[in-house]
């Protein structure tokens, strides 16, 4: 399969993407080979079909909402420094970065995290999840499982308990505060090795 | 040197999520849904888009460090002259000294099995007859099984196939037969090949009766359970050996188990055969490799370290049809061998997958949502992930 080093030098500007995101250039490198695997046409890019060929991600319920994630809006494809970018989020937190508050925040802090998991939800951008959307995720992970009318009373629930504002959907910081004895970190985190 | 990329979570759907809502005061059983539920899909969907764990089983599993042989070692390069060094003296010791040995071993071991079995199969049928061929096959695969420095341990013994039972074991390489056959002996099932192949299996079945199929019986699923039934009844035959997993999987983990084998009764002995990958990776990927070149590869390792369990034997329950009892049976296998209890078809390596599946898991997701209790068959081996 080549030397890394081989490999490092065909993906333009590693420099900067190590900087960004925090990967090191070995994880670069099989995230690269990754993505000319699933890059079948060889275009440099990938689609959202290139992402439904992979199986386990066709039978996960949600699994053209994490799709969506890695397309911006109006774009179709995805090149590989988004690629990257994108799954720099769920990298778990660096512990023994200094809290430095003149930095600017990881890409893969707690908030970052959370802000990812509030888009699953969030489809139109409104910075709210309105009861629709809400219904709209519990509807693709629960199908035909139960009924519209439980499908609607737990939505209801839902809002209930998490809605602070009575404004009848959850905002950004109800979303947060909702989840905030949940170890983000541990749970929305692919824990790549060395 | 060489890692997996991300360390999978090995928890099953309930045990992820339990304990993303372990912060909540309601208990489980009631059901309840929780905003980071979906947490454990998203990172799931992302982890497959990373790594898919299911082509990975298919290519070769991958060692923490490095055996010196290249072929282990996916990313190579340059660390140190020394270890250069010390990679190029095994080569020579494998490719010089090793190798001509093994050849030698192997031939001498093929020879005598087609020699020897050809004139036992002059007697008359007679339990002197049987004596004999048991022990000429059991001599051939021993040479063989030295041809391949393999080293086998087997436990359990007392659990070994009886005549007239079905051996199932999970596939990892052709070996696998040399592996077995050298503590025991089997009918052989199989397609009848031509050539060398095909002289073998010709001298085999004089000495006593295996199972060669032609390619076109192969395809009449009938016609084949009929003859391994037929088979099975007399009890004097010696147990039948069947790979239930259609192809070789790369000891890692256990594949679904086609259930034809489960339908033809009689008495089940699971076997669970786990090689060492330290010294020499036994798998088989035969999309890249033919058996030529496998066994050549083979031939070259550094040896071949196997340990087989024999597993205590199962019959079908009553209520219990072909599937459920192929699953019962594949995950005993997959237990012992401390291999992963995988629910996807081994096809999956050449087709598409199911909805099936994806229903499964909103059935199980929603029985959580919804509290029910005793969903059908969520076992906790059933890894879909």
């Amino acid at each position: 399969m080549g030397s890394t080093n081989s490999t490092l030098s065909k993906i333009p500007n590693v420099e900067e993407l190590v900087q960004e995101t925090g990967f090191t250039p070995a994880h670069i490198v099989r995230l690269y080979d990754r993505f000319e695997a699933l890059d079948k046409e060889k275009t440099g890019h990938l689609r959202p079909q290139d992402f439904g060929a992979i199986n386990r991600l066709a039978i996960n319920p949600i699994g053209d909402r994490i799709i969506g994630a890695f397309f911006s809006p109006g774009q179709e494809t995805v090149d590989f420094h988004s690629f990257v970018r994108i799954l720099a989020h769920f990298r778990p937190a660096d512990k023994k970065r200094p809290k430095d508050p003149s930095m600017p925040e990881p890409v893969n802090s707690r908030t970052s995290k959370l802000k990812f998991a509030f888009q699953l939800y969030d489809q139109d951008k409104d910075g709210k999840i309105s009861r629709a959307e809400l219904l709209q995720v519990l509807r693709s992970m629960l199908e035909m499982q139960v009924t519209e009318e439980q499908l609607e009373s737990i939505a209801d629930r839902t809002i209930q308990e998490a809605d602070l504002d009575t404004d009848d959907a959850i905002s950004f910081e109800e979303f947060r505060k909702s989840l905030e004895k949940v170890n983000i970190d541990h749970k929305m985190s692919i824990r790549f090795l060395r | 040197f060489l890692t997996p990329l991300y360390f999978m979570e090995g928890g099953s759907m309930e045990q992820e999520m339990g304990e993303l809502r372990r912060y909540r005061t309601q208990s489980i059983s009631r059901g309840e849904f929780s905003l980071s539920d979906s947490f454990y899909f998203y990172i799931k969907g992302l982890e497959s888009i990373v790594d898919d764990q299911v082509t990975q089983r298919f290519s070769s599993e991958e060692l923490v460090s490095w055996n010196l042989l290249t072929r282990t070692n996916h990313n190579f390069h340059y660390i140190s002259l020394r270890l250069t060094i010390i990679w190029g003296l095994g080569v020579i010791i494998r490719y010089c000294v090793l190798f001509p040995l093994r050849i030698t071993l192997a031939i001498i071991g093929l020879t005598w099995l087609v020699i020897g079995t050809t004139l036992v199969g002059f007697l008359p049928n007679h339990r002197l007859k049987n004596w004999l061929s048991e022990l000429v096959h059991l001599m051939c695969y021993r040479i063989c099984a030295r041809g391949l420095s393999a080293t086998i341990q087997y436990h359990n013994k007392e659990n070994k196939p009886q005549k007239g039972g079905i051996c199932v074991a999970n596939h990892t390489s052709p070996i696998d037969i040399v592996i077995l056959a050298n503590d025991g002996c089997y009918a052989m099932v199989g397609q009848s090949h031509g050539g060398l192949m095909g002289v073998i299996q010709r001298s085999m079945v004089r000495s006593c009766p295996h199972v060669w199929f032609e390619r076109s019986e192969m395809r009449d699923r009938n016609a084949v359970t009929s003859r391994l039934r037929a088979h099975v009844a007399a009890k004097t035959n010696l147990p039948i050996l069947i790979f239930p997993e259609g192809t070789c999987i790369n000891n890692t983990s256990v594949m679904m188990f086609k259930k034809g084998s489960f339908e033809i009764g009689g008495t089940i002995y699971p076997v669970a055969i786990k090689y060492d990958p330290r010294f020499g990776d036994a798998f088989w990927n035969s999309a890249k490799y033919n058996m030529v070149n496998y066994l050549l590869r083979m031939m070259t390792s550094w040896a071949i370290v196997v340990n087989v369990w024999y597993l205590p034997p199962m019959t079908r329950r009553e209520g219990e049809d072909a599937a459920q009892f192929a699953n019962r049976v594949k995950s005993a296998i997959a237990h012992q061998g401390g291999l992963l209890d995988m629910a996807w078809d081994g096809s999956l390596k050449r087709a598409k997958v199911k909805e099936e599946f994806k229903e499964q898991q909103q059935k199980m997701y929603s029985s959580m949502v919804m509290g029910k209790k005793g969903s059908t068959h969520t076992k906790r081996s059933h890894y879909l992930y």
